[in-house]
């Protein structure tokens, strides 16, 4: 038969897509990745998969010519999660009729979605970074499947980021893939990588304007294929500035469309039409993208400020001084302005017969206001901090006035008394106060014991104190135990007040299960702040208080017996055979790369400025409960305004904390060499001999061809014969983080101490991220010349891992003595380790590192019984201390 | 022998008609089915019709020979549900490969006989690749949709072991047909390029999807632009429709796939649509007059016969397609709009 000449790319899903040279511009959608959508990351987290495929409908329906799917999460079973999803949309005929876009960086996820959709799917995305074999194989089967491929430019060498590295990767993928693996050409989709301009780095100049020319290039060169990308990347300099934004997207899509791009995934709300981008704006946006003028950043940055100067005019308003003075007070605690607080309260004080009055009247009044905004999801968390913030001041402005007409006994009563506490062991207590704040707000009187409080001290002042609500938090694994333990004491010493439960790992499941069971009394797992003010005001209810303990107890026991009568039988593999389905690497020397230099180095004194552009910004966001990922959430319609509001102080208070060098950073790291035995890996220290780290292997039973993991399987053994390495490190930008918090308390405000907090967190992770990148490139030095902006690195684009004891790849605590023991952290940067095993200072991220190309994230998952008295063995402690230490990771044998 | 891709340049080639149809006339009974080697197998084997290659193989010889005297120019093997899937409802698994190499071999023996004798007229063995009877992209069970009864590695290892007990036995074409979830077939020509490759072998394949009614779309949901696009990445013969319709319903179909495709397109409908007792009554003359209009409009390459039909029906369409020019190879222009919008030509 005749070769045909017109070769388009056609997909399809219950209905064709045929894209030719009139069609337009095709747009992806991408809400329904996991690294794409909070919300999405959630409903999965949380497998509720109808809710996500409504996530999918709406992208169907705003018009979504392609559905982009992505489960590449390191808590999510990402094969698992592809295959119910999928399953579930191909039910959905209003969804499945669009073809479906399969993404992971993992070809087991990305085979078990082609195995289970009929259409003519894409997959994203397969690229010459591990060599051409792996490349023309996955194609090879990606073919056999009968699907589309996007094409990455990247190759053993890494990104490409210039023009010559993008035509040289693409042209030589193409050959390849046409001429080996007998692709059609109209099936590949190049992403010629899309990276940001104005960052004020010179080399980022010609960013847009080499995708722009590759992509001329490719559609001129490389006949019938496409070229994609997603666009926002361009303008990630601009983040908060919507409205240069829109004009940048809309210009680099004008000239990369005329240039051949013809599908990409664009978010049309933030997208400006073309001929209504203001001229002058236009000018500007178009010689930045397109690198016309040396100073065209500056020009630009200039610009900005002007298009966003509006915008800062309206916030020094000042007309509302002119309201009544309710309303000025009310107005002063729901925008967070304490400028003049001290003022209008004396000015009520003066009209009240008894001081006492202006608290209970105008400023609970006002503070009502913002406890029904905040219910009604119309305010946010850094708001309310704020507010509590000018009702502190006020309050601490009246009370000499108070106590001056010595009204001794009735005083302001305060709705009921809240003990707080973070249990034995945890330091973390951000959570904690920000709760609570929002509780103090809300005219509850709160006695904070602070962090690392022992169960006889918190049972000891609820006593004193009389409080009627204890709160528990903690942040990592081994608290867990202490709240059962707590519990357990309130029954047996006959407390009948109410205990709430709260903290990064407490989860419903776990309360309901583990902790309620111990105490005869309300236990309630709380998650946010707002809830809490419910929860706490449903329980203190004079008549109904009783009946809604009740209530929350009986809910509790359903839980639980739908938790542990649930479905899905996991089944597990013996350790025995766990360790026979290991994952076998083929073990080469060139894989292998030796350390460049090798022992324990140290950074006393961290500038903290070099850490601030690898800042990952949106978990700090997460902390105040802003959810979205940094920087689309600083254009959120919801809480945009709000998260840009926040960023702006942040920043201001990042940049006092860099430039006094009010904290400090230090680090500690070693390269060592070693080789692994079975699930140990022995590692040869300079000083000490062979030091042992244990690791602990997956049970689950896996689907054919899926090893059970355990992180000594990326280090070659013993028996290999080749000569391995491993890292590890303990970074702390937390020291004098705790002293500064204090600072910010004694002046009333807790904004800044929570945030100084935030912020030392931040830096802490940002400084792991910055020694990894420096391990990598210079002192272990095995990818000299990587190039990763600071988007990739939080995907984790890097090559090699740097796991941490107490995450999902190594729950276990008890390894962080190992690595402070080697590397003398305590001695050496002062970060100890609490009985519990949490890092002190709180901002501290300690880990392993491991080179090996194939290295990975994973999960540990459940363990067996069998395997906990292994580990005791191995390291020589009694089962029982292992049991206690392992207990969460423990799988429910029956 | 020359080879069928120049021959489908030249005519339009009749495929046969339907064996089972032909199978019930010889009315054999439970003992006929089991024959002496499956006298005291557990469950009833009665309607396992392929298991007649193996029991009754004189009788399956003799239909094909039949439709061979009708002017067919390609026949089907007996193997329309032997694949372990299928075969589990007798429990049969094991079986499916000898089924397969032995309906291979019987209609690869007639075939050659018919071909010796007029060496003008060679006639062809297509190895015919079922759906199995269940779903890879559909839920039986309403209440749980994302439930799915098989998936595509079992299907896959079926197909693998049908394929290549049709290959062995000698087959000159595979017929993966009446597709009604895309991804089955998809599994099924997976599951061919493996055994291709592992025996060297290049048979050609042809694909044949099933509309199931007048919404146009295949049981799973697909219209047939959709279908065609979702198995182009095979090698393929050709591409039809076969089956759940007469030859009128089919006409709107096939002209989407006659625009679409670059490789042949075939047809093989029912004798109209079943009466109230399953029957089907659409004689010779009236399915051979509506399979003319798909001639009149240069619509396909291949034609034939599904249920209900006989060497009296392929008899009339043998002599029918003598009359025409096979549909033409080349690709057609296509407009840039996708298929809710068509904008038919008129040839």
């Amino acid at each position: 038969m005749k070769e045909p000449e017109l070769r388009y790319l056609k997909l399809s899903g219950l209905e064709p897509l045929v894209i030719t040279p009139e069609s337009n511009f095709v747009n992806v959608g991408e809400r329904t990745n996991v690294a794409g959508s909070r919300r999405f990351l959630r409903l999965i987290k949380e497998q509720d998969f109808e809710q996500a495929l409504d996530i999918a409908r709406e992208q169907v329906e705003g018009g979504a010519q392609i559905l982009d799917v992505n489960m590449d999460d390191g808590l999510i079973d990402g094969v698992d999660a592809m295959v119910r999803f999928l399953n579930l949309l191909m039910a959905e005929p209003d969804i499945a009729r669009i073809p479906v876009m399969i993404d992971s960086s993992r070809w087991e996820i990305i085979e078990a979605g082609l195995q289970v959709v009929q259409g003519k799917c894409v997959v994203n995305s397969i690229s010459l970074k591990e060599g051409e074999e792996t490349f023309l194989w996955q194609a090879r089967q990606i073919r056999r499947y009968g699907a589309a491929v996007i094409v990455m430019a990247f190759d053993e060498k890494g990104q490409a980021d210039t023009y010559e590295r993008r035509v040289e990767i693409a042209a030589r993928s193409y050959r390849l893939l046409t001429e080996q693996a007998s692709f059609p050409p109209e099936d590949l989709i190049f992403d010629l990588n899309i990276f940001p301009v104005a960052t004020g780095i010179p080399e980022h100049r010609r960013n847009a304007v080499d995708f722009i020319e590759a992509t001329r290039w490719v559609r001129q060169h490389l006949p019938h294929c496409s070229v994609s990308g997603g666009v926002s990347n361009v303008s990630f300099s601009f983040r908060g500035n919507t409205g240069v934004r829109e004009a940048m997207h809309s210009a680099f899509l004008y000239h990369a469309i005329r240039a051949g791009m013809n599908m990409g995934i664009v978010n049309p709300s933030l997208l400006e039409v073309y001929d209504d981008i203001p001229a002058d704006l236009l000018e500007r946006v178009e010689d930045v993208l397109l690198d016309r003028r040396e100073d065209a950043t500056e020009r630009l940055l200039d610009f900005a400020e002007t298009v966003q100067g509006e915008h800062k005019k309206r916030q020094v308003d000042d007309s509302w001084r002119e309201l009544p003075l309710q309303e000025r007070i009310t107005r002063a605690l729901v925008k967070g302005i304490d400028q003049y607080i001290e003022a209008d309260v004396e000015e009520a004080r003066r009209g009240a017969s008894r001081t006492i009055e202006v608290i209970e009247g105008p400023l609970m009044e006002g503070m009502n206001v913002v406890g029904d905004l905040f219910g009604s999801g119309k305010m946010f968390l850094p708001q309310v901090v704020k507010s509590a913030r000018v009702m502190k001041r006020a309050v601490a402005y009246l009370t000499p006035f108070i106590e001056e007409e010595n009204l001794s006994g009735p005083g302001a009563r305060p709705a009921g008394k809240v003990l707080m506490a973070t249990v034995k062991g945890d330091v973390h207590d951000i959570g904690k106060n920000i709760v609570s704040v929002v509780l103090a707000c809300n005219n509850y009187q709160i006695v904070d014991l602070g962090v690392m409080v022992p169960p006889e001290k918190i049972l000891e002042a609820a006593r004193e104190q009389q409080v009627d609500i204890i709160g528990l938090s903690g942040l990592i694994t081994p608290s867990l135990d202490e709240m059962v333990f707590l519990a357990r004491e309130m029954q047996r010493q006959g407390f009948r007040i109410p205990l709430l439960i709260g903290g990064a790992t407490t989860s419903k499941a776990h309360t309901a299960v583990k902790i309620d069971p111990q105490y005869h009394s309300a236990v309630v797992h709380v998650n946010d702040a707002s809830r809490a003010v419910t929860v706490v005001g449903d329980l203190l209810q004079q008549e109904r208080g009783e009946a809604y303990a009740g209530s929350v107890k009986a809910e509790y026991a359903v839980f639980r017996d739908k938790f542990l009568a649930r479905g899905r039988q996991k089944s597990y593999l013996s350790l025995e055979e766990a360790r026979k389905n290991r994952l076998r690497l083929p073990w080469r020397e060139a894989d292998l790369a030796v350390p460049r230099e090798l022992g324990i180095r140290q950074i006393d004194a961290m500038d903290l400025q070099t850490l601030v552009p690898f800042i990952d910004w949106s978990p700090f966001f997460r902390t105040w409960d802003l959810h979205g990922r940094y920087p689309d959430i600083l254009d959120d319609a919801v809480v945009g305004e709000q998260a840009r509001s926040l960023y702006g102080d942040a920043r201001q208070m990042l940049a006092e904390i860099t430039g006094k060098g009010l904290l400090q950073a230090r680090a500690v790291f070693g390269l060592f060499p070693a080789r692994s035995l079975e699930d140990d890996i022995v590692v040869t220290s300079p000083d000490q001999g062979e030091v042992i780290f244990r690791t602990l292997r997956q049970q689950s039973q896996k689907r054919e061809g899926v090893p059970n993991l355990a992180l000594s399987d990326f280090i070659a053994p013993v028996d290999s014969g080749l000569q391995d390495y491993i890292g590890c490190f303990c970074v702390t930008a937390g020291l004098g983080a705790d002293a500064l918090a204090r600072q910010y308390e004694d002046q009333l405000d807790d904004y800044g101490s929570i945030m100084v907090k935030a912020l030392a967190d931040r830096l802490a992770e940002a400084f792991a991220e910055y020694l990894h990148r420096e391990v990598r490139v210079r002192h272990w030095g095995y990818v000299p010349d990587e190039h990763l902006d600071n988007e990739a690195l939080i995907r984790e684009a890097y090559k090699g891992i740097r796991p941490a004891p107490g995450y999902p790849a190594c729950p276990d605590h008890l390894e962080k003595r190992t690595i402070w023991d080697l590397l003398q952290v305590e001695e050496r940067i002062g970060v100890t380790l609490t009985e519990s095993l949490a890092m002190w200072p709180a901002a501290s991220v300690s880990g392993y590192y491991f080179a090996h190309p194939q290295a990975r994230y994973f999960g540990l998952g459940k363990i067996c019984r069998d395997q906990v008295a292994d580990y005791a063995n191995r390291k020589g402690i009694p089962l029982p201390e292992a049991e206690k230490w392992l207990g969460p990771n423990l799988a429910e044998e029956g | 022998m020359p080879k069928i891709e120049d021959l489908l340049k030249q005519r339009i080639l009749v495929l046969d008609g339907a064996m089972g149809t032909m199978l019930q006339r010889y009315r054999f009974t439970e003992e006929d089915f089991r024959g002496d080697r499956f006298r005291d197998w557990p469950t009833p084997l009665q309607g396992n019709n392929d298991l007649l290659s193996l029991t009754q193989p004189q009788a399956i010889a003799e239909v094909h020979r039949k439709y061979l005297e009708a002017g067919a120019d390609i026949l089907e093997t007996n193997t329309f549900s032997a694949t372990s899937v299928a075969m589990a409802d007798y429990g049969m698994e094991a079986l499916a490969r000898e089924i397969n190499l032995e309906s291979a071999r019987i209609a690869k023996e007639v075939a050659l006989e018919f071909t010796r004798a007029n060496p003008e007229k060679p006639r062809f063995v297509a190895g015919s690749i079922g759906p199995t009877n269940k779903t890879a992209s559909m839920s039986p069970d309403v209440n749980n949709p994302g439930f799915r009864a098989i998936t595509f590695q079992a299907l896959k290892e079926a197909y693998r072991e049908q394929a290549e007990g049709l290959l062995e036995g000698g087959v000159d074409l595979l017929l993966v047909e009446t597709v009604f979830d895309t991804l089955n077939a998809k599994a099924a020509l997976f599951a061919i390029g493996e055994a291709q490759e592992h025996l060297g072998t290049k048979v050609p394949v042809m694909i044949s999807g099933t509309i199931t009614d007048a919404s146009g779309r295949t049981l799973s949901g697909q219209t047939a632009e959709a279908f065609l696009i979702s198995v182009s990445h095979a090698p393929l013969l050709s591409i039809g429709l076969n089956c759940a319709l007469g030859a009128s319903q089919l006409t709107p179909y096939l002209q989407v796939l006659s625009d679409r495709a670059e490789i042949a397109v075939s047809a093989h409908p029912n004798a109209g649509l079943p009466n109230a007792f399953g029957a089907y009554d659409q004689g010779p003359e009236e399915m051979a007059s509506q399979i003319r209009e798909y001639l009149e409009k240069g619509l396909v390459n291949i034609v034939g016969g599904c249920c209900g039909t006989t060497p009296a029906h392929i008899g009339a369409l043998a002599a029918l397609v003598k009359e025409y020019k096979p549909r033409e190879l080349s690709p057609r222009p296509q407009s840039g709009l996708n298929s809710q919008v068509q904008i038919k030509v008129k040839e």
